[in-house]
């Protein structure tokens, strides 16, 4: 592993670009060189393993239990990585992804402030997962973070919330959160579970499927830890953080009756969705998938998306979990091998045939699981008007309503043209798929046939100097020179 | 908001300012690490009305950790780690044709 520094150190050309160095960028990188192949792997964070593995060489965190067993398995991805010759590129972050004359693709870099454009005959993206917008009244205060962001200041920084704390929302990672912040001495007043009851009944049929899982045990352990000990509240079906310039409490509805409870942070987490902008922006088709209720990326079996040379692995292309995303990120590597040449179609299949099997073993009871733990829909589709949807630009749910309403606003991105939410910095990670949702629900059509945001390059903010420093093409010269 | 853990691998104190005011934090930690371990919750206005944010997601999603570093603006501050003498500052709401 090569560690890159600065822009000027990564090379014109590599075989094998991935984008992110979670688990499926890991294993795709280090599959990738061992193989012979000449690998860059970008990442914008300042240190490998992406947010499950995070800070996982570095994390000031000595007590291991805090974080748990899994949390430590990320360490073997990163020393695979170490003894080939990748060249890994951390705060680095890939703007722009386009085909190229040569039939590769042309990907735009930025790292240290300043960009490059270079070359790569494959490209994987391995951009992994977000939180999903979870909107309620007063979720853009200071004092509310995502469950996820709490979890990342534990394991990269060693903070944990220092006053009263509330986890509020559903899904796996509520319960581990809930389980590592009170093993590392946080003070939590509540925990807040909107798993709608009536979801078991939709989960048990695939509760077969699940018995066999290896989430099981798991599962059940942390559920069970976690419950004993912390001051659960189920059955939650509505919530609001209060305060004026920060928060102060949060109120919680469950059986008709309201309460507040004072907090200094409340933590959301509604589950994880792919992180798609980069895969869109590239033009890679995409589809609403209805079990776990969000826009994935459409991929083959070998993780291909619909631009030949463009692989997608891990969760980026669909919530399956740590274990499955590095499996993902192997079999995606070794296509890529063999649409370079390097192995024969045959010598992919043979190799990919017990990564394939472990792949499927690792996805077990995977669909009970989403099932069990899709969101309510008040909190996909906030019911109170003045619920802020899109965070940068201050756009209401009413007024997403309201427009889709009254002027017969038929997608999001006619939505972005009169309202101009998607148009702040995050580009539409925080609102795009509740602003479908309110007008999926407003015209009563489905989540798929209301679209999603188009997006386009840069997607992350690139300055202009650097652009303006990058060395122009004969193509961009003869564009301008009449 | 935040406090450090006990039994935290020690680190390096760097020295930095945020808004002019003289403060540590370690080695290793994001600007908005650093931010929330010394008690600061807000680190930008909104451009739009001008409302207290903070930082949201720390992971390079939401954009919410905007902040002004030596000078230059919109720095995601989840993803830059401290370095030390940085000069940090709020990034206040939308900027003005005078430069302000």
């Amino acid at each position: 592993m090569i560690t890159i520094e600065t822009i000027g150190q990564v090379a014109e050309h590599y075989d094998i670009a991935v984008v992110g160095a979670g688990p499926a960028g890991l294993a795709a990188a280090s599959r990738a060189a061992e193989l012979g192949l000449s690998v860059l792997l970008a990442d914008e964070n300042p240190a490998p393993g992406g947010q499950i593995y995070r800070a996982i060489t570095t994390t000031p965190v000595t007590k291991r239990a805090v974080l748990g067993e899994d949390y430590w398995k990320g360490g073997a991805l990163v020393d695979r990585l170490r003894p080939t010759n990748a060249a890994y590129a951390p705060g680095c972050t890939v703007w722009s992804v386009a085909p190229d004359e040569a039939g590769g693709f042309e990907l735009g870099l930025s790292l240290g402030g300043q960009a490059r454009l270079i070359a790569a005959g494959q490209v994987i993206l391995a951009t992994g997962a977000q939180e999903r917008p979870f909107p309620i009244p007063g979720w853009t205060l200071p004092g509310v973070m995502t469950a996820g962001a709490a979890q990342i200041a534990l394991k990269a920084s060693g903070l944990v919330p220092s006053g009263r704390t509330v986890i509020a929302g559903c899904g796996p990672l509520l319960y581990l959160l809930a389980g590592q912040l009170a093993a590392a001495g946080a003070n939590i007043v509540a925990v807040l579970d909107t798993t709608p009851r009536r979801n078991w009944l939709a989960a048990i049929a695939a509760f077969p499927g699940f018995l066999r899982s290896p989430y099981l045990a798991k599962g059940l352990k942390l559920m069970a830890a976690a419950r004993g000990r912390l001051p659960f509240k189920t059955g939650v079906t509505a919530l609001a953080a209060g305060g004026s310039d920060k928060l102060t409490g949060v109120t919680v509805t469950r059986g008709g009756a309201s309460e507040t409870i004072p907090c200094d942070a409340l933590l959301l987490h509604q589950g994880v969705i792919p992180g798609i902008n980069l895969a869109n922006a590239a033009g890679c088709a995409q589809h609403f998938d209805t079990v776990q209720h969000c826009w994935t990326p459409t991929v083959d079996d070998w993780f291909a998306s619909s631009i030949p040379g463009i692989a997608i692995a891990g969760d980026g292309a669909g919530i399956g979990g740590a274990e499955s995303a590095a499996l993902r990120g192997e079999i995606a590597a070794l296509d890529a091998a063999r649409r370079l040449g390097r192995l024969s179609e045959a010598e992919r299949n043979e190799k990919a045939a017990p990564t394939q099997a472990e792949l499927a073993r690792s996805l077990r009871g995977r669909r009970f699981l989403d099932l069990l733990y899709r969101p309510a829909p008040q909190f996909l589709a906030p019911p109170a008007d003045e619920t802020i949807v899109c965070r940068c630009e201050e756009v209401t749910a009413g007024q997403i309503r309201d427009t889709a309403r009254r002027l017969g606003v038929t997608g999001p991105n006619q939505m972005k043209a009169f309202l101009r939410c998607g148009m702040g910095p995050c580009q539409g990670r925080l609102c795009g798929p509740t602003v479908v949702e309110l007008i999926a629900q407003e015209r009563g059509v489905s989540a798929e046939e209301t679209g999603y945001y188009r997006l386009r390059p840069p997607v992350k903010p690139v300055t202009l100097a650097e652009l303006a420093a990058l060395p122009p093409t004969d193509a961009a010269i003869k564009a301008v020179v009449r | 908001m935040f406090r450090l853990m006990h039994e935290a691998k020690p680190a390096e104190a760097l020295g930095f300012t945020f808004d002019g005011r003289a403060l540590t934090a370690r080695a290793g930690d994001t600007v908005a690490a650093a931010l929330l371990a010394n008690g600061i919750q807000a680190c930008r206005q909104t451009p739009v009305s001008g409302a207290d944010r903070g930082p949201y997601c720390m992971m390079g999603v939401c954009f919410e950790c905007l902040v002004v570093i030596d000078g230059v603006g919109n720095r995601q501050g989840c993803l830059v780690p401290l370095r030390e003498g940085m000069r940090i500052e709020t990034q206040a709401g939308r900027r003005h044709p005078d430069g302000g």
